[in-house]
């Protein structure tokens, strides 16, 4: 740390030092024409572009080769495998550009550089080479737009009827998931509703919401649709869940979704990175505030007997809080002790 | 013809007389303060720019600091931040917001919209089209002290006890107008927002005026398939500003309206400090749709203007006529009418309809096409020229390698599937900062490399200028070119720090590179600051033409007075890219010049034009006025 530091500061010092010299030799120069001859600066920059050209080069290819699995992340939901495709074949046809491009505009300047007695061509214009120029490109484009609707339609499409709905809200400064509970059916909610306890706003004058419950920690089955159902209380935030290619605003006043189908449960994803630390998270990545970077959320993926014995285990929201069975209207109290289980409880 | 009759009118109207001119006796308040002069105004845009980039560059400083070195303690820095450092010596979560926030509105706004087309749009429009001066000095001075208000009450805001603005440079609502919501969002929203509208204002009266200049005081001869590619660039500028900026002001607008006087424009069913809000009914995507049809066209206004210079000084430089000119202003055409049509491409995942996504993502890749000429044009003019590498033509190669750069990495964001992973990530600050930052912020430093003799009348140090591009040229790339990589890991933007996430756990000596070399990019920065001043009193004396250019500027004195040309307007005969025309004796030969005194180079289809009565009637009122 303190290295670095000094290191810094070492560069600094040359840089005053440089400074001060070129200032010494700037008080010398003799006031007048600054028509001078074109001299060997004009060979060190030509040159220097050849070197940048080699060494830039040098760094992008080593790093991306080398580094290749710290600066991907590897795939754990079905459209994220057609996403990352996307993108490699992206990077196919841009890095091919990106490094032509390049290389000709800095090999150009080195291999042409002023030349005492040169002269330049003059070549103002080439229709032909313009429309070629021109029409490549947008042949080339039109395929990656293509190819890109076509998966941006797949993904976007409406959620499988039999999707595994799980409702996630933000707020400053964490993520809140609530499930439907057995009836799979989530209930009404209301921001007039929201209280220091019932953080959802949950109505329950709607009797879908008896038996809602919001856990601990989030589960999703392994290889069966999940549909994010996405909301937002105070300001803006985003869900984003890297390994799963999902993203997702959250907007205040306007539900947002995302469905995906998780392809690779916690513990495989820990076999496979070797990692047995391995976790799903979602972070936020909208911003929300002072805790925008703290928006942390464990997503664990389960088998799907797992998953569902899980889910069958979780206890509805009001049966943790009894008290709001006051908010019930009595028509649909009876039924509201049923499915919140609250029925066999001594009261 | 009409294009003649209104220069004539225009000699009579302004007595385009220089001599006369010069006799108005001038205060220093008059010549250097309220000056009405476009050359003062440019000088007075090109010096607060400067103010600006190093405040927004010195802010960027200290939370790299933080994102490179998240243990450091900056106790040391209590004295200039005070409250801002908690007592460990860490930098307070909201005022790391505040910093990023500010950073983004000073470099986009104060530096590269008011610093780039403030300064050269004033400067070169009236040199470079042969006119005594903008269409309306007076407007223009406004547009320079609206600016000038404007920053003032932006830099007030970055002292005030709650912080400046501090929502991100683009203000969402809620979080923007709910001073609950963060403390940044309470006076310092305010200020921001009157800024801006000062902003806007100022902006308005620039562009109204350029655009106005460009159309009808060019000189004789000098038509629009004649003009530089900078007029060009500045001209298409100004009409997206114009277009463009209003549409911002009523989102602001809006905004006061929510957040002062209880409508719910862009709130509804907000939950927030305990209490429920009355708001219901607004959108917060309409504030996004609003702020972004400003907000990408913003992005040419700071881009045009750069093309445009390095275009001028690609061509001088390779001693070649800029390859496909028509092209050139064919793609600049086709960018500025597709920029007012690619805006929801910010907005992909925000719960907007798939199927407009679609469009946009159509509308949005189409923009890669007219920027892919540019590049071959600019690549195919370099071919085969003799460069001389003047800092100019070093900043200009280094803007085209960021243009490509970051314009491929807009072909990955343009996709709708692909932007889902990448949206608000560290992939975006690559792209952008790239493509618009550094390619904009080059382009400017270009300019004032390259026009600084006819600003000063003397020469900028050109090995000060070598260290100066290699340092920065570098150094853009190491701190960018990194965040590509830590954006396919999934970094968020806009983060303090990464330390809450396994998944954004490493990188952390990436960072720190990343870090020591924005320090030493900025450290170059100041020699660049150095060698202009120092050179404004002690460089070396320029001569009038130092570059060997063609374009009009360069007839004028070395330092042109009030009215620019001493007697009469020079006239324009041929397109201001005859270099190394075969059979001329100089590898240039500049605009004013007539065929008839060339006929050695003369290409079969040029000539003068034949002079007609009412030509000949406009060259004598000329001269009786003299
Ligand atoms: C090849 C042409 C370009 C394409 C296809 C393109 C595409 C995009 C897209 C799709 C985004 C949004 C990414 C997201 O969803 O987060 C974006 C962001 C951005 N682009 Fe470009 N772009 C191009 C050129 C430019 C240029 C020339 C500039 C600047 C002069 C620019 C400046 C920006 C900025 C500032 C952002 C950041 C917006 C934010 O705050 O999130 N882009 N670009
Ligand atoms: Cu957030
Ligand atoms: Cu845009």
């Amino acid at each position: 740390m303190f290295n670095i530091l000094l290191i810094l500061g070492a560069i600094l010092l040359i840089v005053i030092l440089l400074v001060v010299f070129r200032v010494h030799t700037l008080v010398n120069v003799m006031r007048g024409s600054d028509k001078g001859k074109i001299g060997t600066s004009n060979k060190v920059n030509a040159f220097l572009f050849l070197v940048f050209l080699l060494g830039g080069f040098g760094l992008f290819f080593w790093y991306s080769y080398t580094h290749f699995d710290y600066y991907t992340l590897p795939v754990a939901s079905e459209h994220g495998v057609l996403t990352d495709n996307l993108f490699w074949v992206t990077t196919a046809i841009c890095g091919f550009v990106f490094i032509v491009t390049n290389f000709l505009l800095f090999y150009f300047p080195f291999r042409y550089q002023y030349k005492e007695g040169n002269k330049a061509t003059f070549y103002p214009d080439n229709s032909k080479l313009e429309l070629i120029w021109t029409i490549v490109p947008a042949i080339v484009l039109s395929i990656l737009i293509f190819y890109g609707w076509k998966v941006w339609s797949d993904i976007t499409d409406v959620a499988p009827e039999e999707a595994e709905v799980v409702e996630i809200m933000g707020y400053q400064f964490a993520w809140k998931t609530r499930y439907p509970g057995k009836d799979k059916s989530l209930g009404n909610y209301d921001f007039r509703l929201i209280d220091a306890e019932n953080l959802f706003g949950m109505d329950f004058r709607d009797k879908a919401s008896f038996d809602d419950f919001s856990p601990r920690e989030v589960h999703l089955p392994k290889g069966k649709p999940v549909l994010f159902k996405i909301r937002a209380r105070d300001v803006l935030h985003s869900v984003f869940a890297p390994h799963f290619r999902l993203k997702m605003d959250a907007v205040p006043g306007m539900p947002t979704r995302f469905w995906f189908v998780p392809t690779k449960s916690t513990q495989d994803m820990r076999d496979e990175l070797g990692n047995p630390e391995f976790n799903y998270e979602i972070a936020c990545t909208e911003i929300c505030g002072r805790g925008h970077f703290s928006m942390r959320l464990v997503v664990v993926v389960d088998e799907p007997e797992e998953y569902d014995k899980w889910y069958n285990e979780q206890e509805p929201w009001l049966s943790k809080n009894p008290h709001y069975l006051a908010k019930v209207p009595n028509n649909l109290k009876e039924l509201a002790l049923l499915k919140a289980g609250l029925d066999k409880m001594p009261r | 013809m009409e294009a003649i009759d209104i220069k004539s009118r225009e000699g009579e109207i302004h007595h385009g007389d220089y001599e006369q001119m010069e006799h108005h006796h001038e205060s220093f308040l008059t010549k250097y303060i309220f000056s009405t002069d476009h050359k003062t105004i440019s000088k007075q845009f090109l010096i607060s720019g400067i103010f600006w980039a190093l405040i927004g560059g010195s802010l960027s400083i200290v939370f790299r600091l933080q994102l490179g070195f998240p243990d450091l303690n900056l106790q040391w820095l209590q004295p200039v931040l005070g409250g801002w450092i908690t007592e460990t010596g860490k930098l307070d979560t909201e005022f790391y917001l505040a910093m990023v926030t500010m950073h983004g509105t000073i470099m986009v706004f104060f530096v590269l919209t008011a610093g780039l087309s403030g300064t050269f749009s004033n400067f070169l429009i009236p040199l470079q089209i042969g006119a005594r001066d903008m269409a309306s000095g007076f407007l223009n001075m406004l547009s320079y002290w609206f600016f000038f208000a404007s920053s003032v009450v932006m830099l007030t805001s970055l002292f005030i006890e709650t912080g400046p603005a501090s929502g991100g440079w683009v203000i969402y609502p809620p979080l923007s107008a709910l001073p609950q919501a963060m403390s940044g969002s309470g006076l310092g929203m305010t200020l921001w927002l009157v800024s801006m509208a000062l902003f806007i204002i100022s902006s308005l009266l620039g562009s109204i005026n350029y655009i106005t200049t460009v159309i009808n005081l060019r000189t004789e001869g000098l038509s629009m398939t004649r003009v530089p590619l900078t007029i060009w660039a500045f001209f298409l500028t100004a009409v997206i500003g114009v277009l463009a900026f209003p549409v911002l002001f009523s989102a602001a607008l809006l905004l006061i309206f929510d957040r002062s006087f209880g409508t719910s424009f862009f709130l509804s069913e907000i939950y927030i400090a305990g209490e429920a809000l009355p708001n219901v009914g607004g959108s917060a995507i309409l504030f996004q749709h609003l702020f972004w049809f400003l907000g990408h066209p913003e992005v040419y206004i700071v881009l045009l203007p750069a093309l445009g210079i390095t275009s001028e000084i690609i061509a001088t430089n390779s001693r070649k006529p800029i390859f496909g000119y028509r092209a050139m202003i064919g793609s600049l055409l086709g960018i500025t009418i597709l920029s007012f049509v690619v805006w929801a491409h910010h907005m992909f995942i925000t719960g907007m309809s798939p199927f407009l996504g679609t469009i946009f993502m159509f509308l949005t890749l189409i923009i890669a096409v007219p920027s892919a000429v540019k590049v071959f044009n600019y690549l195919t003019t370099l071919w085969k020229g003799n460069i001389i590498f003047t800092p100019a033509m070093l900043f200009s190669i280094g803007l085209v390698s960021f243009f490509i750069s970051g314009g491929i990495t807009g072909i990955y964001l343009g996709n709708t599937a692909i932007d889902i992973q990448l949206h608000d990530t560290y992939f975006i600050v690559a792209h952008f900062h790239i493509v618009m930052g550094s390619a904009s912020f080059f382009g400017m430093v270009a300019g004032i490399y390259h026009w600084f003799p006819k600003m000063f009348g003397r020469m900028m140090d050109a090995k000060l200028g070598y260290i100066h591009f290699w340092v920065s040229f570098v150094g853009v790339y190491m701190v960018f070119f990194p965040m590509h990589y830590i954006g396919m890991a999934g970094f968020p933007r806009r983060y303090y720090s990464f330390t809450n996430f396994d998944a954004f756990s490493g990188f952390t000596d990436m960072n720190m590179m990343i870090s020591t070399a924005a320090i030493i990019t900025f450290g170059a920065q100041l020699l660049f600051v150095f060698n202009f001043f120092y050179s404004i009193f002690k460089g070396r004396k320029a001569t009038a033409n130092p570059w060997g250019s063609n374009t009009l500027e360069w007839t004028a004195p070395i330092k042109p007075g009030h009215g620019n040309w001493p007697g009469k307007i020079p006239l324009v005969y041929r397109w201001p890219y005859d270099y190394s025309k075969p059979g001329a004796k100089e590898d240039f030969i500049p605009q004013n010049v007539p065929f008839s005194q060339t006929p050695e180079s003369n290409l079969p289809h040029e000539k003068d034009p034949e002079e007609t009565p009412g030509d000949e009637g406009a060259i004598v009122l000329d001269e009786a006025k003299e």
